[in-house]
């Protein structure tokens, strides 16, 4: 990939290196340097003379700009660049720790007006190609891989690094650019969460969108606040409320003048996708749901009329939710139920909705089995599984977690729900969730984790600090009897509050993991990874 | 469809006939022999036929062998479309599918002595449990290459097979010992390595076996010495056990018992599942692979 015809110069050498090691990030850097070069061009246009203390200083803005290069695979930028790459262009040293920016300047004036204007022409081509495929990526954190130009080597999401300040600048800069509102974090971050956003609940984004939002459709707004105040919650939930939205945006879309809808849809996609995360990061389900979208567009044949268009659209993106989400339930729910045999005590965590439908389905199909529901603070989610499964006449335990250890030798199986399944085989779901794997695998009671094939992910993690969410602290305050404990944390100075929301759980844990395409352990992610590829 | 007292005639000649051949290679035979006399008028017949007739086989050998190879089978010759309009042209493509994966399997047994004899060095001392074809197809291709070892076989309660084991480990003039099955904690610090057979292999790469292995394999665990598993691939099955009592009757038990007996709770099961945690490699005609690329096959194989 790095030999894509990257312009020569010791710079870019140790660039390339660089990028090689930490993981190929070749699209961004290349972006960043073609804007860069353009702004050297137009400056060196006026300035054509000029050397010196100007120079280093225009040399030193775009240094800033560029982005400790975070691990991010993407292979579609050599299809697009070799043509203009090839081209004689000088590039400035880019990086900060490299040599004197002074040497590369001085090639500027050799260049003759025609060639510059080829390599403005050229820079232009790439630009627009490079648009694309979807280059909102500049931000830090996208777990939204975009629809690739190769859709063999899938884009990986990026890193959160909230503590490191060239990372922040360039994201208000992108955010600035789309107009949307910058949400500053709250609160002391405990420091080894210190690269994750804090966010409060009490200040929603919303507040700062000023009314109407033009650039904002109505439905995102709300689905946004919906997301941050925590009334759309549950990883399938968030996944159709986003589809649901989308269609809406689709509905009243219309392609303005002089452009195509399948590039200028995404291109009105991306401000919508950058102010949902910024409302409450994306979830892996939600990542993969863009990304069929995103797909779905680009693949919309240029001669195709708007309605035509439209109304494949909806109806992509209904067959999508139907396949992967509620029949999918129903393949899970059937392989499921052959688990679950009679006198069997069912020992579940938090409010799965997954879960929750299996658990209904056998019991519609006269298993005998009562459940344990287990729950944990600041969320009580269990406590809507526990109303959820009782109404349905199912007899129900209600223990906190730390009570986890008491209770499991009654427990003849655990069933868990995830928010995502990685590729080395790790499951992430709701933090508190390994800790019931590691006791049930403590107490030789087997770990069955659902998961629909939708929200497996290309991620490798194997900790829960490097990606994670932190919610809003405030959380952690309780009243009881009027006394609101911790209610002046921020005034301890020496206390931090974390408030986790997700967890990794090693694969040794689980037993078996029930997806609709079948029972899988939980080694074979990158198994049924690769086969949907291969299917799509 | 009447055929059903032909089918299992034939299938216990097969038996009698080559006492070598796996039980499941006896049972696709059978099935292609009936594939061959079936008058079925349709595709959609023809399958259920063999459905029906592997069903059958399993009444009268519930080991997992049988169904899984059964299965594999009808998988195996239907498994790609079948453009042919003539119904007898459909079938004798089939019958040449048949054909072609009898054969194939008929050599699994050698291809896996080929890939596990190079684990067995000089001088060791080997451990296993009751009697398995392939493990002894194994040890005398080992002989063959002129290594000695030493062979510790289990007696294998109830049905003593050991012993017949051990027979035949003397014909090839390899020393061996006949342990109790109690005392397989005894005997493993000696050994070097145990190597089992296995009836089924399941999908989370786990195996299922004579009983007691599943205690060997715990202990083999705990001394930390190898536990290989040879196996040919037409056992692989479409189960997946997360502990012992999840593993379907039908296979727990000999096929009679099932037949005569009402409660099955004074009965004691013949077979046990060992999980892929204890388990250090797999040996099959697909290769040498790790209990977690089991899914990974199988997958390849069914899906």
């Amino acid at each position: 990939m790095a030999d894509c015809g990257e312009p020569d110069g010791p710079g870019n050498k140790d660039d390339i290196a660089r990028s090689k090691n930490e993981g190929k990030e070749l699209t961004k850097e290349e972006k960043q340097r073609l804007r860069k070069q353009k702004k050297q061009q137009k400056k060196h246009k006026e300035r054509k003379n000029e050397k010196g203390p100007s120079e280093t200083e225009k040399d030193e803005t775009p240094v800033s700009l560029l982005p400790p290069p975070p691990p991010v695979a993407t292979q579609k930028a050599p299809s697009a660049l070799p043509a203009p790459a090839s081209a004689p262009i000088p590039v400035p040293a880019s990086a900060p720790f490299h040599s004197s920016p002074a040497p590369s300047p001085a090639d500027k004036p050799a260049k003759s007006k025609a060639e510059l204007k080829a390599e403005r022409r050229a820079r232009q081509e790439t630009d627009r190609a490079a648009k694309q495929p979807g280059s909102s990526s500049s931000g830090i954190k996208t777990k939204v891989p975009l629809s690739e130009l190769n859709p063999v080597v899938k884009r990986l999401p990026e890193h959160v690094q909230v503590d490191d300040p060239a990372v922040v600048k360039r994201l208000a800069k992108k955010l600035e650019r789309q107009q949307i509102p910058l949400r500053s974090d709250y609160g002391y971050k405990v420091s080894l969460f210190s690269h994750l956003h804090q966010y409060s609940r009490k200040a929603p984004l919303t507040q700062l969108l000023s009314i109407p939002s033009t650039v904002i459709h109505p439905s995102i707004v709300r689905l946004g606040l919906q997301y941050s105040q925590g009334i759309v919650a549950g990883s399938n939930a968030r996944s159709v409320a986003l589809l649901h939205a989308f269609k809406q945006v689709i509905r009243d879309y219309t392609t303005p003048p002089n452009e195509e809808l399948s590039r200028d849809l995404v291109n009105k996609l991306k401000p919508y996708i950058s102010f949902l995360n910024q409302c409450r990061p994306l979830s892996a389900s939600m990542g993969n749901a863009i990304k069929y979208i995103k797909k779905e567009i680009s693949n919309i044949p240029s001669q195709c009329k708007e309605e035509e268009a439209k109304t494949k659209l909806l109806k992509c993106i209904d067959r999508y939710i139907e396949e992967k989400i509620v029949l999918a339930a129903k393949a899970i729910s059937k392989y499921a139920i052959e688990k679950i045999s009679d006198g069997d005590v069912i020992l579940v965590y938090g409010c799965s909705s997954l879960v929750n439908h299996i658990l209904c389905e056998a019991f519609e199909k006269s298993r005998k089995f009562r459940v344990i529901v287990v729950d944990s603070r600041p969320r009580l989610e269990g406590r809507e599984a526990l109303r959820r499964l009782v109404q349905r006449g199912i007899s129900c335990t209600y223990v906190l977690i730390s009570a986890l250890s008491y209770i499991l030798p009654e427990v003849s199986k655990v069933f868990l729900g995830a928010h995502a399944l990685l590729a080395n085989g790790y499951v992430m779901s709701r933090v508190g969730t390994s800790q019931i794997a590691l006791v049930a695998r403590t107490f030789n009671v087997p770990v069955l984790v659902c998961c629909e094939t939708y929200k497996f992910c290309e991620r490798v993690q194997t900790d829960s600090f490097v990606s994670n969410e932190l919610d809003d602290p405030d959380d952690l305050m309780v009243t009881r009897k009027g006394k609101t404990q911790l209610e002046n944390w921020q005034d301890v100075s020496s206390l931090g509050l974390l408030n986790l929301v997700y967890d990794v759980t090693p694969p040794d844990f689980v037993d078996l993991v029930i997806t609709d395409l079948g029972m899988i352990p939980c080694t074979s992610v990158p198994v049924v990874l690769r086969v949907k590829n291969l299917d799509q | 469809m009447e055929a059903s007292p032909q089918l299992v005639e034939y299938f216990r000649t097969q038996m009698r006939t080559d006492p070598d051949m796996a039980s499941a290679v006896a049972a696709i035979r059978t099935l292609l022999e009936f594939l061959r006399r079936d008058k079925g008028e349709t595709i959609l017949g023809l399958r259920e036929s063999l459905k029906w007739a592997t069903d059958c086989l399993t009444e009268v050998d519930s080991s997992v062998a049988v169904s899984s190879g059964g299965e594999l089978f009808l998988r195996f010759i239907s498994l790609t479309s079948l453009e042919h309009q003539d119904l007898s042209r459909c079938k004798k493509v089939m019958e040449e599918r048949g054909e072609l994966f009898l054969e194939k399997i008929s050599l699994s047994r050698t291809k896996v002595a080929k890939l596990c004899h190079t684990f067995i060095k000089d001088g060791a001392k080997i451990l296993t449990h009751s009697s398995s074809r392939v493990v002894l197809r194994v040890l005398e291709k080992a002989a063959a290459e002129k290594k000695r070892f030493t062979v510790y076989v289990t007696e294998s309660q109830p049905d003593t097979a050991g012993k017949q084991m051990a027979d035949a480990l003397r014909r090839l003039n390899v020393p061996v010992t006949v342990v109790l099955d109690a005392a397989v904690g005894y005997v493993l610090e000696k050994v070097d390595l145990v190597i089992v057979g296995a009836e089924g292999v399941v999908e989370s790469g786990g195996i299922i076996n004579k009983i007691g292995t599943y205690q060997m394999a715990v202990c083999s665990k705990a001394h930390n010495k190898p536990f290989y598993v040879v196996a040919e691939s037409f056992k692989f099955v479409r189960l997946y056990p997360l502990n012992q009592q999840d593993v379907p009757d039908r296979f727990k038990y000999k096929a009679d018992t099932l037949r005569t007996v009402s409660d099955l709770s004074d009965e004691h099961p013949m077979i046990d599942y060992t999980p892929p945690s204890l388990i250090t490699l797999l040996f099959t005609d697909l290769g040498v692979l790790t209990p977690s690329a089991v899914s990974d096959e199988l997958i390849k194989l069914y899906l």
